[in-house]
């Protein structure tokens, strides 16, 4: 592991790495200025995060954003664990491949086609546009990769636990919620983290769904991007950086922590 | 070859009167071209240990699995009890499985693993704390009730996946290559562990296996199988001393097979199997044609080795010791006779080693009675 870089991959490291945080971290630092021209430092200040609590609209759009995020990815959650219990489990029905293609489609479905066909079809039924829109928008595209997440999970699930559940008097239900479900709780988990962090930095189906009332933060950053850049929204910015990277890192923690103890679990529990 | 059947006590196979428990009527098993069960007819009957044996692919876990209802019969009836148990769902029938993998709930305690079916049939909870402490007792794990999965070892998982599958107090216990994961030692000791929980708790127990010496040690009842059919279904002793073909007898112990043409001659049938050899002389129970191809078994301990020929006996061989395997308590002689065919003889060790009658390349004889070995026609 201590291996000493050679200066070629110190320097491709450094590359790669200024080109993918350098934005970001002039960013962090400009959120800190006490000026208010962005393009001007004039020393270290956290106004701006003062600010910020007291612009009312800013705070709505914040709560529009948890309650979407929580909301949309619970639900996500609990349909896209079950479409892979389904497609791992279900042996091969009719259909499967099918099925298994058409959940995955929407990883790689463009966004602006996912939030127009959205559009379309709550203006067919007659759905005013709100929160409750974007919740279902948000639902119907971070499900897959909830999907994805548990699906890999349960492909290395042990299927004589279930048996043995199955076995032991403990229908179908009592075998998924006593023995799969404990189980596979970490992959879960990060599924539902995973889906969060998408809802909460979604700008492109959120800005199709939502109605007068219900704007999220993305939109609402996107919208005053447009009357220029104030140091306010450089905090906003900031803010959402640092809950994405904790969304991002504890789902990661929580799935490799989580999944490796309880494969050796899993592992002693079979054999030695 | 007095078959030891009148000493058993327990014999129900015998007593037509008898109703077995398991009935397997015509049960065949087909994965599509693929039949891994076929046409197979087998009674097994209460309080029996039966051992299903053969290789893998032969369809022995296939078996196990329709009892558990893991897998329902292509074709045929599976009765248990009287029961057909075809439209019953596997958590609603009076069987338990211990799992080959031992399928154990790695977030729950061994308590709490012994504990769930009796959870599921929605006992009441001192009666549950009784019947685990029962359990517990029973596999010695008292002081591992709380312990979890991981936190023990093999032989003590062993124990917990079989206290969890006896719990429920079962008609039958289905067991899936029990003793697999469990070093040499260890798996000779649970063993006599099963045999004796077996005989405490009364419950027919029917056992999966490939290891033979397993199968021998603890069944009442052995069946051997291959490809989907039972070759031979007898006791231990009636599958080892009369094997009823080549197939049983050379996948149970050792054996030293020679072929030749039989012609019978009263009771005894002279098989001709090498040119300026004496034919062999047996006793066979069953009529054979003359002129017949057949198969003549003989185990190496049926022989016996010795310097001078024993006039005693009706066969006598001579021969070149080739090889010699000691193995502490016996030492098996491979010989080759005069026509290039090697058998293999074994001698109990009755004295010690330094005062061995034989050695490499010595010329000896070896002989056996007309009853030691047994005419096979398949």
């Amino acid at each position: 592991m201590n291996r000493k870089l050679s200066w070629f991959n110190v320097t491709s490291l450094t590359l790669g790495f200024a080109f993918l945080y350098l934005p970001m971290l002039i960013l962090i630092i400009y959120s800190f200025n006490a000026s208010k021209l962005v393009t001007v430092w004039a020393g270290f200040s956290t106004r701006w995060y003062g600010e910020l609590l007291h612009d009312q609209q800013f705070l709505d759009a914040a709560w529009v954003t948890l309650r979407v995020g929580v909301i949309s990815s619970t639900f996500a959650t609990i349909l896209g664990t079950a479409a892979a219990y389904v497609l791992v489990r279900g042996g091969k029905f009719f259909g499967r491949t099918l099925f298994s293609g058409m959940i995955y489609a929407p990883l790689v479905m463009p966004e602006v086609i996912t939030g127009l066909s959205l559009l379309l079809l709550f203006i067919s039924i007659g759905l005013d546009r709100g929160i409750v829109t974007i919740v279902l928008a948000h639902t119907t595209f971070t499900m897959c990769y909830v999907s994805v997440v548990v699906s890999s999970r349960l492909m290395t699930f042990d299927q004589s636990l279930e048996e043995a559940a199955l076995d032991l008097g403990a229908s179908a239900w009592d075998s998924f919620r006593l023995v799969t479900l404990p189980i596979i709780f970490p992959a879960v988990i990060s599924g539902w983290l995973l889906a969060f962090t998408l809802s909460l930095d979604d700008l492109v189906i959120a800005s199709f769904t939502s109605g007068p009332s219900s704007t999220t933060l993305p939109i609402k950053i996107f919208s005053a991007v447009r009357l220029g850049v104030s140091p306010e929204i450089n905090a906003l910015s900031t803010l959402m950086i640092a809950i994405v990277a904790i969304g991002v890192i504890t789902a990661s923690l929580v799935s490799k922590g989580a999944i490796k103890r309880q494969r050796e679990e899993e592992l002693a529990g079979n054999r030695t | 070859m007095a078959e030891p059947a009148q000493q058993k006590v327990f014999a129900p196979w015998e007593d037509p009167s008898e109703k077995p428990i398991i009935r397997f009527e015509g049960v065949t098993k087909r994965f599509g071209d693929f039949t891994a069960v076929d046409k197979l007819d087998l009674k097994i009957y209460r309080g029996e240990f039966f051992a299903l044996l053969g290789p893998s692919g032969c369809g022995k876990t296939t078996l196990m699995r329709m009892l558990a209802g893991f897998e329902t019969p292509t074709e045929g009836h599976i009765i248990l009890d009287g029961q057909d148990v075809a439209p019953i769902p596997p958590n609603k029938r009076p069987v338990n499985m211990m799992f080959q993998s031992y399928a154990l709930f790695p977030h729950l305690t061994v308590w709490e693993n012994i504990a769930f079916g009796l959870k599921r049939e929605g006992m009441e909870k001192d009666k549950i704390e009784a019947r685990v402490s029962e359990m517990l007792r029973l596999t010695r794990l008292e002081q591992f009730a709380k312990r979890k999965p991981h936190q023990i070892s093999g032989g003590q998982r062993q124990r917990v996946a079989l206290a969890r599958s006896l719990a429920k107090a079962p008609k039958l216990l289905l067991l899936d290559e029990p003793l697999g994961a469990l070093d040499k030692k260890l798996r000779q000791e649970t063993q006599f562990e099963l045999m004796d929980i077996q005989e405490k708790t009364g419950t027919t127990f029917v056992i999966v296996t490939h290891d033979q010496e397993e199968a021998m040690t603890v069944a009442s009842r052995v069946a051997v199988m291959d490809h989907g059919k039972l070759v031979q279904v007898a006791t231990p002793a009636g599958i080892y001393e009369t094997p009823n073909s080549v197939y049983v007898a050379d996948f149970i112990g050792d054996v030293n097979i020679i072929e030749g043409a039989a012609t019978p001659n009263g009771d005894q049938v002279e098989i001709a199997w090498a040119e300026g050899l004496a034919p062999i002389v047996a006793k066979s129970s069953e009529p054979i044609a003359p002129g017949a191809k057949v198969h003549f078994a003989i185990r190496p301990e049926k022989i016996y080795v010795s310097r001078e020929p024993d006039m005693e006996r009706a066969n006598r061989v001579q021969g070149k010791v080739i090889d010699i395997a000691y193995l502490g308590n016996i030492s098996t002689y491979r010989v080759r006779l005069a026509n290039g065919q090697m058998i293999s003889a074994s001698m109990t060790n009755a004295r010690r080693l330094s005062r061995r009658d034989f050695t490499w390349e010595d010329e000896v004889w070896l002989n056996w009675t007309d009853t030691a070995g047994l005419v096979l026609t398949r």
